[in-house]
């Protein structure tokens, strides 16, 4: 099997990552073996193709599954050179950080309403006390830390090593919340096969529109969540509108979101998305529009969703016949 | 515009004589609860000092203070002041931070609430609706009652130079304008309500701070680390500087601070009045020497705040009481500095306006004759003016005397910083339950922004108005008295007046 590095800033900080599974060898280009070290470091645009043993073996275990994966290298290597930035106060995720007072609220106040959440608990300080969550995508942990401090119990999934490096150095700095919050490298669908049925909610904010196989990851999403449990979705509209906001606007004029971050054909009407979650047996509770101001930085709800929208579907406990 | 009040004093230590310490000791045990070698040692060391009298509550003090190097607080309040103490509690209330590790930090003894006595105390503060509705949240304002004040139903401003003459009051003066409150009665309705939450807010007394390291601009997540003289050290992810003008708090932040002092100096005093009266007006009369204000306390009790020139103060504070009560009587009937040409145009104008809306404009009222003031009420000191550029930085946020001192001409200062309280307690609240660190920048800068739209105009007005009324000059003169009785005429100009002031 070959196996991929990317040549960062650093030289002696070069990790060595799967081309497939995206996870790290444990192994630095100083410390590899010498038959894998590439000739030369600077040849082929810092990317490096080498064979590996490690990857091999990897390889037989655990990536059989790759025709139904939804993860796109791509957008993998486009993620991989930002993780360092999710923490960063003015940083490239700044109006991502400024969209939890929109998603954390949807969150919470979801599973208030659908009763998921002791009614006692909603009252107090920790009003997600004991729910179990995944987030998937969950980056360097933007969402997991906010909903751990309501008191749920966190899963963070992430496809890319380095952000979850991140996430977990950066909830290790609050020891309130690191005992509550688990990061794994990982893909629902491969949760899915250890843990169907298992969480409470399963969030899946700005991911669907980094997807491939977006029916797979839907089902895997709704697979994962018990009968009477939630999913949020957060996501943008594959509207004229949303090219030129989304793309045009805050990616090449404003420049608040990095260049390249999202790509116009990949953004998923709500209808589509409503389609798949009702076939799969859900029942869509909420679908609301979003809006960021640049300006104050602040979102808000409207009710437009031709460009940013949040979705909340609950899963219904009895088998939908047709 | 208001009556003046000692805004200037609310952050000051309380100098109080400490009588209920085993009360105090009572609220830092449950603290200690949690951590049984703590516990043990405190045992000790209490059955070890029984029999020596004096240092033993000194020692266990001590004791427990060692407890604390270990421990991380959420929220530190620095300043035990009326602001400070109002600030702990409404976090300590607030159900969404019902988890959160809470410490006040007070330099002076446990706060005791002296036997009252028929007479009043000179430090008094005129108190807003809003204040009021801020108390009532956490249930201090019962206290507040149960023991004593003094609703204004009406105010009534004017000066020396003209009749021109302003009132505010709500129609048919059934709503209160304002609360003539003493400093104590606030803070031992406070304190008592403190002290119910005693797991909740702990409070250590005789801590005096000798350095603050605040986490530098962008490091998320270092906290602030609290040194106190004793050499203990506490952390926090949040620090609430409400430490008085003189705030080491804001020292720390190295906050640009616009300060000024006027050459003027309040002096305060309780007052017999002649007769028995309703009394519940408060009164404000502009002379060229600086606004005089006298607050009802009881129907023949009024507590005065009169803002003179430093070197009248002086002679002031120098005389017999009896020449001070004649010059008192006179300052405020004196009509030897109206101007003839100003009470013409003034009586050309009312003519007018009558001739358009009859009716409008306030009937003048006289104000109270003073028989004699409390002996050894009289007090005087200076007054100034201050403003922080910034009242946040990462993890720390000031509130009260510590971001803003005022002139106490409009009795705003302490309910400026009530409102600081109301504002901050709120996005915290809201931050928290978004699932925020409670040190996070955001809501601070909220906090900060939205106090400043409000305290920023406030603070140019009294000063303004400061500035306008030092005068004699006769165009000046006309233009103010003009200016004055044209907006007592308009009705909607006084309602925002009132509930900006108010708010």
């Amino acid at each position: 099997m070959q196996m991929k590095f990317l040549k960062k800033s650093n030289q002696s900080m070069q990790t060595i990552i799967c081309q497939h599974c995206q996870r790290n060898t444990g192994h630095q280009l100083s410390t590899l073996p010498k038959v894998y070290r590439p000739s030369s470091v600077n040849t082929a645009k810092n990317i490096q193709t080498i064979i590996c043993q490690q990857a091999t073996k990897l390889s037989t275990t655990n990536y059989t599954r790759q025709m139904s994966s939804t993860i796109n290298p791509e957008e993998l290597q486009k993620f991989r050179l930002l993780s360092q930035k999710w923490w960063d106060s003015r940083g490239d995720f700044a109006v991502l950080r400024a969209m939890n007072s929109l998603r954390i609220p949807l969150v919470r106040d979801g599973l208030k309403h659908t009763g998921i959440a002791s009614l006692k608990a909603t009252l107090g300080p920790k009003p997600l006390d004991g729910l179990k969550i995944l987030d998937v995508g969950c980056g360097g942990g933007l969402l997991c830390e906010p909903l751990a401090r309501l008191g749920a119990i966190v899963t963070g999934i992430d496809p890319l090593q380095e952000n979850i490096e991140v996430a977990k150095q950066h909830s290790a700095q609050d020891p309130q919340i690191s005992g509550q919050i688990t990061y794994l490298v990982s893909s629902v669908e491969e949760q899915v096969q250890n843990q169907p049925s298992y969480y409470d909610a399963v969030v899946a904010s700005e991911v669907v529109e980094h997807v491939d196989n977006v029916e797979v990851f839907i089902s895997s999403a709704v697979d994962l969540v018990k009968k009477g449990g939630s999913l949020f979705f957060t996501t943008v509209n594959r509207t004229w509108l949303s090219y030129v906001l989304a793309i045009c606007i805050a990616e090449w004029g404003l420049r608040i979101v990095p260049r390249g971050t999202h790509e116009w054909s990949k953004f998923i009407p709500p209808v589509n998305l409503k389609e798949q979650l009702e076939s799969k047996n859900c029942h869509i509770q909420l679908l609301h529009g979003m809006c960021y101001n640049p300006v104050t930085r602040k979102w808000s709800w409207i009710t437009d969703s031709s460009v940013n929208y949040a979705l909340h579907a609950v899963k219904l406990n009895e088998t939908h016949t047709t | 515009m208001f009556p003046g009040c000692l805004s200037i004093f609310c952050q000051d230590a309380i100098k109080f004589t400490s009588i209920r310490k085993v009360r105090q000791l009572c609220r830092i045990i449950p603290y200690n609860r949690s951590c049984c070698p703590v516990t043990y040692v405190f045992f000790n060391s209490e059955t070890r000092h029984l029999s020596s009298t004096g240092s033993r509550h000194q020692q266990v003090g001590e004791d427990i203070e060692q407890s604390l190097t270990a421990e991380v607080w959420d929220i530190v309040v620095s300043g035990g002041g009326l602001v400070g103490s109002a600030m702990a509690c409404v976090l300590g209330y607030s159900s969404v931070l019902l988890d959160k590790k809470i410490l006040m930090l007070e330099t002076g003894p446990p706060f005791s609430q002296k036997p009252l006595t028929e007479k009043y105390s000179n430090r008094v503060f005129a108190l807003t609706p809003a204040t009021r509705d801020l108390l009532n949240s956490f249930k201090a304002w019962d206290n507040i009652c149960s023991v004593r004040l003094k609703p204004v139903k009406r105010m009534q401003v004017w000066e020396a130079c003209s009749d021109a003459t302003i009132s505010f009051q709500h129609t048919g003066m059934l709503h209160d304008v304002a609360y003539i409150v003493e400093n104590e009665v606030i803070l031992g309705g406070v304190m008592e309500q403190l002290a119910k939450i005693s797991d909740r807010v702990t409070v250590l007394n005789h801590a005096k701070v000798t350095e603050y390291v605040l986490p530098k601009q962008g490091g998320i997540n270092e906290w602030v680390e609290i040194k106190l003289e004793n050499g203990r050290k506490l952390k926090t992810k949040l620090l609430i500087g409400a430490d008085g003008m003189r705030s080491l708090v804001r020292k720390t932040m190295n906050v640009n601070y616009t300060a000024w002092n006027y050459d003027q100096k309040a002096i305060v005093a309780t007052l017999k009045l002649s007769e028995p009266t309703e009394n519940n007006v408060a009164w404000q009369r502009f002379i060229s020497t600086g606004p005089i204000a006298l607050l009802p306390l009881s129907d023949d009790q009024s507590s005065l705040v009169w803002t003179a020139t430093s070197e009248l103060a002086d002679q002031l504070m120098a005389m017999p009481e009896d020449n001070f009560v004649d010059a008192l009587n006179s300052a405020i009937w004196d009509e030897s500095k109206k101007n003839p040409i100003v009470e013409k145009t003034l009586g050309t104008l009312n003519s007018f306006l009558n001739t358009l809306w009859p009716g409008e404009g306030s009937v003048r009222q006289l104000p109270p004759n003073i028989l004699s003031i409390d002996e050894g009420s009289r007090a005087c000191f200076p007054l100034g003016l201050g403003h922080a550029a910034h009242y946040v930085a990462p993890r720390v946020a000031l509130v009260g005397d510590a971001a803003h001192r005022i002139h106490p001409l409009a009795g705003q200062g302490v309910n400026l910083g009530f409102g600081d309280v109301q504002a901050l307690a709120k996005l915290l609240v809201n931050s928290v339950y978004d699932g925020n660190d409670i040190g996070t920048l955001e809501p601070l800068l909220e906090y900060e922004t939205e106090r400043q739209r409000h305290i920023v105009p406030t603070m140019c007005v009294i000063d303004g108005l400061n500035r306008l009324y030092s005068t004699d000059l006769l165009p000046v003169v006309l233009l103010r008295s003009l200016g004055l009785h044209l907006t007592d005429t308009f009705r909607p100009i006084k309602e925002r007046i009132i509930s900006h002031a108010s708010s």
